[in-house]
Parts: structure tokens; sequence; C-alpha cells
């Protein structure tokens, strides 16, 4: 596999670095740097990081790190996780209000500590935190229940302060989304089940309306929902698909249960992931109060399935 | 009546779905199968999760019916936990 680290990669403009991801030659990893500026969103490092661990030492290779803010890659925490000797020194400065570094998280349990520790490690008002930590928790359990990997989720975070933006990666090398939905619904493509994925009341583990006592199928909708109302970036990449949910430019917002309404562009002829990625960008200063996203999001939610169980309703046969 | 203390079990925010498993099988199913109410009780949490709600109330909706919600109290829930709870109420509901 290569990968190379450009200068700049964010959510907005992260189809280039998507697109220069080589899967091939899956044992081993070549990790390239741009030799000036890197400034990359947390999903970067979560998929090297993913892309790594599972790797015999000695098979990831890194060329010479050049660039001024390649301390920022040591900080996060991405060596120690490829176990590279990155030569680079750096004081440890106190974490909060920055930054939620590398973390593999791989239970329930950890899972419950990670969301304990990670809101005073963003430094954030209570208000600001409920939707992140919220978003985190439902992201990783998702990764836990359904991604069947060996080595649970990545996860990163970070606190811009210029834009006010957190912004959060997560990535797994999991089953992928194709194969977690197929096994309850009839799905042709990667592009179809990210669809599938991200609609209200549909789940991998059933079939069913309502899904199972243990899981709805809202998940990945509330999120896309948070960031629709939020004017965010949400990325999904999965297999050879690519979803990104645009910035809203309407002033009126709608909801929709399909998310090919919502403003968007899609790709599916990426580079292979075996697995899933997802990206989002939370911009506190369009923050909208917590019970108002989900007020907006009970209604789409209620009204998407009455509609599709009123389009499964039995007509009566008129005959003349 | 029984009463079901959250916050023991889960902390301020309640998201880990197998305690709200354990939740509904070890105390809120016992509970309404001996024909007692059951009161949800959420002090001290400042939040929850649409997954962890469904885990603790949706299967009995699916088990009981509808009519399970008049035997059920959410007490001291703040307007997010009482969102979330309506929101997995309604969709329920329009799922049964």
């Amino acid at each position: 596999m290569k990968i190379h680290i450009p200068n700049s990669a964010f959510l907005g403009n992260i189809n280039p670095f998507l697109y220069g991801f080589d899967p091939t030659q899956p044992e081993t990893l070549e990790l390239t740097t741009n030799k000036k500026w890197m400034s990359v969103h947390p999903i970067v490092l979560c998929m090297i990081t993913a892309l790594g661990i599972p790797l015999i030492q000695g098979n990831i290779r890194c060329d010479t790190l050049e660039a001024k803010s390649k301390h920022y890659l040591e900080r996060m925490g991405l060596f120690k996780f490829l176990n590279i000797d990155s030569g680079i020194k750096i004081q440890e400065h106190e974490l909060a209000g920055r930054f939620i570094p590398l973390t593999q998280i791989e239970n329930s349990d950890q899972l419950s500590h990670f969301i304990q520790d990670m809101t005073p490690l963003l430094h954030l008002e209570p208000k600001q935190a409920e939707p992140i930590r919220y978003i985190m928790s439902e992201l990783i359990r998702n990764v836990l229940e359904h991604s069947l990997s060996k080595y649970g989720a990545i996860v990163s975070a970070q606190y811009h302060d210029k834009s006010k933006t957190v912004r959060i990666g997560i990535a797994d090398t999991g089953i992928g989304i194709y194969n977690s939905i197929k096994r309850s619904h009839y799905v042709m493509s990667d592009m179809e089940a990210l669809q599938l994925a991200l609609t209200p009341g549909i789940t991998g583990t059933t079939a069913r309306e309502g899904g199972t006592d243990y899981n709805a199928g809202a998940g990945l909708f509330f999120i896309k929902s948070i960031a629709v109302i939020n004017r965010d970036f949400f990325v999904l990449y999965s297999g050879k698909a690519l979803y990104k949910l645009l910035k809203r430019r309407e002033e009126v917002v709608r909801l929709y249960a399909d998310p090919l309404k919502d403003r968007h562009s899609k790709a599916e002829n990426m580079p292979y992931w075996q697995g899933t990625l997802v990206g989002i960008d939370i911009s506190l200063e369009n923050l909208q109060q917590f019970p108002i996203l989900l007020e907006m999001i009970n209604k789409t939610y209620s009204k998407t399935i009455q509609e599709r169980r009123k389009a499964q309703y039995k007509q009566p046969r008129f005959i003349p | 009546m029984s009463t079901v203390k959250i916050f023991p079990l889960t902390g301020t925010f309640a998201e880990n779905k197998d305690t709200a498993k354990i939740i509904r099988l070890d105390q809120i199913i016992p509970a309404l199968s001996k024909g007692d109410s059951v009161i949800l009780d959420f002090e001290k949490i400042d939040g929850v999760t649409q997954s962890f709600m469904h885990v603790l109330i949706s299967d009995l909706i699916r088990l009981y019916g509808p009519g399970v919600i008049d035997k059920i109290s959410f007490k001291a829930c703040n307007e997010t936990v009482q969102k979330i709870v309506t929101i997995v109420i309604n969709y329920m509901q329009e799922s049964l």
C-alpha cells in the first residue's frame, strides 16, 4: 500500500488525497510526505493508522520527514502506532483544549471510558460537547458492532481555534458497509449500501421495520442530520464509494431520509478501502441547541417510517 | 411500582447499549411481567444516545404493545433526554 500525506487534506478537499491511496500489496505500507508543510484532517491520520496497525514491524516505510509541521504527526501519536522512530523530539504539552490523539478502541468499556475522558480534552462548554460526544459514541459503537474489525476503531479529533470547528475522524478495516448491509438488504454496489446505511430505519442486522432490540438503523442518519443542520461537512467512505455531504446553502433547513437528496458529492471509483472511514466537522459557531436538532430529526424520522410503511400497504384490486 | 435509577449504572452520559440491555432484561421486564409499573429515573443524567434508549425500551413496545408506554414513567429527564425518549417511542409505534 502507498499513501502520501499532502500539504493540505481536509474534508472539503480530501478527494485528491484519497484518490492517491494505493491499496495494492497490502502486506506493506509506504508513507510519503509533503516536504514543506502538512496540514491534514484527523481522518487522514486515522486512515494511515488503521492501515499500519495490522502490519508486521518493518513492513512500514516512511520517508524522511522535512516539513515543519511534522511535530503534529508525532504529537497525534501516528509514529507510535506505526512503530516508527521518527526521530522527532517534542515537549509534551498539556492536552486540554487542543486535540484527541489517535486512539484505538476495541470494546464497549473502552468506548465508555474514552467518551468520559474526551470531553475535558477538547475543553468545550457542556452545550458544545453534547453533540460531539454523541457523534463519537454512535460512530465508534457502529464500528464495534457492525465492522467485525479485528482491530476495533481508530479515532482522533482536533479543535481548530480559527474556524471554531471540531474535526473528527474514525476509521476501521472491517467488512465495510456493503458487506454489513447486504446481510439484510439487497444492494448492488458500495454506493447503494452507503445510501441505505444513511437512511433512517435501515440496519444490516434485520430487514424488519423498527430494527431489532439492539439496532434501529438510526445512528448514521442522526449524525448526517446534525451535519446538515449545522452546515458541516460529513464524509463516508467504504469499499469504492465516497459520499460527501456538502455545506447547506439554503437558509431553510430540510432533512431528507434519502442522503442523495441532500447537497452532496459522490464517487464510486475510489481506491478500494477495506472497511469504513468517517469524517465530520462540527462548527461550534453554527451549532444549534441539541434539543432543537433532535426535534427536527424526530419529525423527519417519523414521517419517513410512515411513508415507507404506507408504500408497503396492500392496495384494493378493483375490477370492472 | 418499581423504580430504576439509571445514573448509578451509566454515569451522566448514558450510551452503553450493553448496560441498557441489562437494565431492560434484569429490571424492567421482570417488573412489567409482575404487573408493576416502572419509573425510569434519569436524575443526574445529562445526555443519552438514541442507541441506548432504543435498547432500553424498543423491545418492550414490541413485546407488550404500545400500551406498555402507559406503564412506564420517565422521571427527571432534561430536554435532551425527553427528545430522545420521544423519538424512540414515536418510531417504534410507527413501526408496529
